[in-house]
Formats: structure tokens, sequence, C-alpha cells
């Protein structure tokens, strides 16, 4: 399938954004800059670039609490998603709901989410919209290997399935939820047989190649878009950080992350293969590098001099109107 | 006395208990942590590291899940249904929003629903509570809507030598019990015996005593109070301060008495207010203590809002000492 210019660009400047977005996010947790509990996504950026290239914007995506790359690639601003990382008011969730809980409903993104398989139910929910709304939008749920075994997420994709719903499941392996390894977590040898007996097609992807899991998501979500029900998606590719920020990973063995960053690799993945046919040239991909790395820097900046909030914002936006008689 | 923090007495409780009794084991996620991978198993101990070392002495008896708080709360409950005494983790009480069922239809009612003639003696375990920046899904307290069942009993400790003898009799008791731990207070530390103790539930502890008025106090709420209490004692304001330690069973007795003698009450927890323990207590003294009241109650709670990401948010949400004085202050002006 051969991918237009402007989407491999779009891709590769994605990914790479969302690559550094978390390496700077790291450095400033370290610095004391970013409070909360942070979650990183580095290493699975083809996932979300992957899938969000098949999106326009009035699609949904539901995401986890590994969400920053998922909203960046669905279009999230990055200026407005490090100030809300930084807790100032000016974020895009004023400093409401910090890493765990990035949202930009208008872009699609109906939020991070901090509750494990707290979105696959709410994504039936879009989907379902969808179908009696006959627009042809799909609804995709990112949701980890940890998410599979939540009574929601079986009961999300059995309804999707009854209701025949647009819903797409991206199930994303990392190999570990929290500190538990999926060979423990999940019983069963066949995690896609285990999917796709509830009733939909599951379409796999080695996660540190974008074009696998582009043809992947293409598949899942054309069989959603054209009316067929829900589809699944799954991507494996280990995260190169730990479950959270701080985690000492001792669940890892000797040498395994080195060889995830030296040997599964989204973005080098993507440079040898446009070295191999020449769709995209080093001085474009290079170009892209530069000004991500600027784009990135300016938002830092940005959100060290962005509006803190004030304490009469507690209570705003709990209700859109409410009467309190106190 | 030896220093222990409140994370090492609810560990060393959880040791002591499994040593004495072997239908005692702990479940949860990664409670031992690693397992199936080529890492360490047991080397994780909960990811406040409560349940650290257990797995490395009782492997089969430190039972990492997968990501399933039903099933994890539900194993609970029917294991104690059949006579262990399991003490789950739910990692944060938050994640009640996923097991409710499990625990208010299921493990709560069984003795009622059966006609007395169950047991279910389960312990749950939960972190709970504000501080961290932890933002809306991750930081609310939880005991506040538990207490509100009956069938449960709910313990907040707030401090560590009360969470290791309040968990020692949570564990021993027949009922089942919902232990919330504050996670802003795991690291501080108490002078903790070594031995074996335990702590009757319905029985407050008086933190402070005074004449002037009745403080009430719950979890991380309690040592921030203390402290205020402290420095209005230098202004010559003396307070009772009383914890209650469990909220169900409540020492109604202890705070009406201590109302009784003061005439005045403010009551102090981190949660929202409405349908919650200030509201709770208050109505209590209302009720039993009118005629001892000279000053309306007061109530420090958080607004009717949920916990904000941003840290100055978050102080401006949760009770501190500014407010806290103001409430004690305002049932003398």
């Amino acid at each position: 399938m051969s991918i237009p210019k402007e989407t491999l660009l779009h891709a590769y400047r994605t990914m790479k954004t969302i690559r550094e977005f978390e390496e700077r996010v790291n450095a400033e947790i370290m610095n004391g800059q970013i409070p909360g509990f942070t979650h990183l996504y580095t290493g699975q950026e083809a996932n979300a670039v992957g899938v969000c290239t098949h999106l326009d914007e009035s699609d949904t995506i539901i995401s986890t609490h590994r969400g920053h790359g998922h909203c960046i690639a669905k279009g999230a601003e990055v200026s407005g998603m490090m100030k809300e990382l930084f807790g100032s008011s000016e974020g895009l969730c004023k400093g409401k709901g910090g890493s765990m809980h990035v949202a930009d409903i208008d872009k699609g993104i109906l939020g991070a989410n901090g509750i494990v398989a707290g979105g696959p139910p709410i994504s039936v929910g879009s989907a379902l919209a969808a179908k009696i709304r006959k627009n042809g939008k799909v609804a995709v749920s990112f949701s980890g290997d940890g998410s599979v075994n939540q009574g929601t997420c079986f009961e999300a994709m059995n309804m999707a399935v009854v209701l025949q719903a647009p819903a797409v499941f991206v199930i994303e392996n990392n190999f570990y939820s929290e500190h538990t390894s999926i060979n423990y977590a999940v019983g069963c040898d066949d995690l896609k047989a285990r999917t796709e007996a509830f009733g939909f097609p599951v379409f796999v992807a080695d996660g540190a190649d974008f074009f696998a899991v582009h043809e992947a998501a293409g598949e899942a979500i054309a069989h959603a878009r054209a009316g067929n029900g829900p589809a699944g998606v799954f991507a494996e590719q280990g995260r190169y950080h730990g479950h959270f920020v701080g985690d000492p990973q001792a669940y890892r063995t000797e040498g395994e992350l080195e060889d995830l960053r030296e040997n599964h690799c989204p973005l080098k993945n993507f440079r040898a293969r446009m070295a191999e046919t020449g769709e995209l040239n080093e001085d474009e991909l290079d170009a892209i590098d530069a000004e991500v790395m600027a784009k990135i820097e300016q938002s830092v900046t940005d959100a060290k001099a962005a509006a803190r909030p004030t304490a009469e914002q507690v209570t705003e936006d709990v209700y859109i109107q409410y009467n309190a008689t106190a | 006395m030896p220093e222990k923090t409140m994370r090492d007495a609810i560990n060393e409780a959880l040791h002591q208990a499994m040593e004495q009794d072997d239908s005692v084991f702990v479940i949860g996620e990664d409670v031992a942590g690693c397992s199936g991978s080529g890492g360490d198993v047991g080397s994780v101990g909960g990811v406040f590291g409560v349940t650290g070392g257990i797995y490395h002495r009782w492997p089969n008896r430190c039972i990492d899940t997968p990501i399933s708080e039903s099933a994890i709360v539900g194993a609970a409950a029917g294991a104690a249904l059949v006579g262990m005494r399991p003490v789950a983790e739910i990692m944060f009480a938050d994640f009640i929003g996923v097991c409710m069922d499990q625990i208010v239809n299921q493990m709560a009612k069984f003795r009622y629903m059966f006609g007395g003639k169950s047991r279910c003696p389960a312990v749950i375990r939960f972190s709970a509570g504000g501080g961290f920046s932890a933002a809306g899904q991750h930081s609310q307290a939880m005991y506040q809507v538990m207490t509100s069942f009956p069938g449960l009993k709910v313990v907040v400790p707030s401090n560590a030598y009360d969470a290791k003898g309040l968990l020692l009799s949570a564990i021993q008791d027949d009922d089942p019990v919902l232990f919330f731990e504050p996670k802003i207070l795991y690291q501080e530390t108490a002078e903790v015996p070594d031995d074996m103790y335990t702590i009757p539930f319905g029985e407050a502890n008086f933190v402070r005593e005074g004449d002037d008025v009745t403080v009430v106090a719950f979890g991380q709420m309690v040592p921030k109070t203390a402290a205020v209490i402290d420095t209005l004692g230098e202004e010559g304001i003396s307070c009772d301060l009383i914890d209650p330690r469990t909220t169900s069973p409540l020492d109604e007795s202890a705070i009406l008495e201590s109302v009784e003698a003061t005439g005045r009450l403010v009551i102090v927890d981190e949660a929202p207010p409405r349908c919650g323990l200030t509201a709770d207590i208050a109505g209590l003294a209302a009720d039993k203590a009118f005629s001892s009241l000279k000053a309306p109650i007061k109530q420090v709670s958080a607004p009717h809002s949920p916990t904000p990401f941003s840290p100055e948010l978050e102080a401006a949400y949760l009770p501190d000492a500014e407010k806290i004085t103001a409430a004690i202050k305002a049932t003398l002006a």
C-alpha cells in the first residue's frame, strides 16, 4: 500500500513530537517541574500514529493513563498539553486534570483515563452515536494489555458486537501491566483468539513498525467504518520507561531496555524504511527533527511562563450550571 | 520504643498475622510484583511497598492478580466465606468505582441476607486521599462513602501506631473490614512496638485534651489538626482532638461526652461535604447534644468538587491550617 508523501511527513513529525515530548517531560519531572503521577509512552509512538493517521477530527479516540502519545497523534496541541502537565490554568484542561486526564473534545479526544479499561465502554457510546447518526465515523479506544482482564473491557467488546457499533479496540501490548508480565496476567495462550471469540476480527502488528500498525489499523478502521461492526488491533511494542516515572522496573531482564531502544525503535525503523524506498530523504527528516525540538523547547518555555490557577477556580467546571443554596 | 513509618508498621502487622495464622493471605495487583517476568518476583510488594517481603516468605500466600478489581474483591469475599482470612489490596481507593458491586452488594450483605449464618472475615486495604497532585481518579478519600453501607466496618488510621493495631484487629475481625490508608502518611513515623497488639474498633483516640472546643478529625487531617491545636494552645485556646479511628463502628459516646463538656464542635475531613463524615457527626451532635451547644457546629471539608490536579488548586481544595483555625475560632466568637 502506497502512503502519500504528506502522510509520511506527518507520521514522522508526529512520532518525533511524541518522542521528544515524552523525553522532555521525563526530564522536567526529574527537575521537579511536573507534579503528580506520569506514565510515558516513549517507544510506542507508532501505535498511536499508525492508528490516528486513518482518523479525521470528528472520529473519536479515548485513551489511557499513558495517554500523551494518543492525544498528540489525534491533534492535541503540544503547548496546551505541556501547560496542562505543568499544572497551569492555561493548560488544555485548565490544570484540573494533568497528565492522566488530557482531553480535547473538539478534536475528538475523549480523554486520557486514569482507570484501567475505563475507556472502552465510553468508546462504545461514541461508536453507537456514529451508528445512530449514520455519519460513517468510528470510535477508537486505546487500552493496554492490562485492560483486557477487566470486566469493563469484556463488556464493551461484547456490547459493541451486539450493537454492531463502529468501535475499534486498539490493544497495546507493552508486555507488562504495571509490574506484572502479560505471561502471568493473561490466562490463555492466545489473546488474539480470545478477543476474536467476542465476534470481531483482530489485526496484529509489530508496534515498532509504523507501516505495520498503519496497515493493520487501516483494515480494522475500514471494517468498522463500512458498517461491519467492531474490529480490533493488537500492537506489540515495549515501553522504554517504567510503568510510571520513578518505577525501578525490577521486572526487566538484563539488557531488555537497551535491546528495546536499540532494536525496536519506531523512529529508527521509519528512517531505515525511507532510506530503502527513497520516499523521504534524510534532509527532510532532519529538518523535521529540528522543527520538533524547537517546538518542544518552546512549549516548555511557554509552560513555565503560563498563568497559575487560583483558589476560586477549584469549584469552577464541576457543573455547567448548579444552583447551590449555600 | 522503635520509630517506624506507617508503611513499615502495616507491613509488620501483615507479616505477624501471616506468621500466626496460615488462613491469612494477601492478594492484589503487584502485591508480590514481577510475576511472569524475567525479573525478581516478589520484589515490588505493592506500588506503595506495603506488602514488601511477604512473597519471599510465603510465596503461596502472596498472590499477584491481573488488573481486575471486581475479581480481586470477589475472590477475597469468597475465600472469606469459606473460612480464609484474606487481606486484599486495591491500589487506590478510587478504584472502588470498579469493584463497588462486590463490596456493597455482595460482601457487605452476606451475613444479613443469609440470616446470620455466614461470616466474611475479609479485609480490603486501600491507599486513600489527596496531596499528591494525582487528580480526580487517584486522590479520593472514599471512606466516607463506604461508611454509609451497613455490614462493612471502616477503618481510617492516622498514624503508624494505630495502623498496626487496627490492621491486626481487622484481620482478626469476623466481619468484612475496609481499611483506608491515607497515602500521604505512609512515610510518617511513630513509636510502634515490635510485638503484636490490637486496637479495638469503635474506640476513639483523644489525640489532644482540652476544655474549649471539641475537634473531630479523620485520617490525614488528624496530624494537620493537631498542629493547629498546638498553635492555638499558645494563644490560650485548648481543644479536645478526637480521632475516631474507625468510622463504622463510630465511637459516638466519646464525641458526645466531649461536646457536652466543651459545648463547641468542629469536624475536619478531607472529603467533599455532602453526605460525608463532617455532616454525619454534626448531625449526631445536633440530635444528641443540642442542649450542650454554645455555638454553631463548624464543618471543615473539601468543597463539593472533584480533586484538582494542579498543586495550587489541590492546596486550596484540601482543608489547611488556616481553614481549621478559622473554624475553631468561629465557635469561640
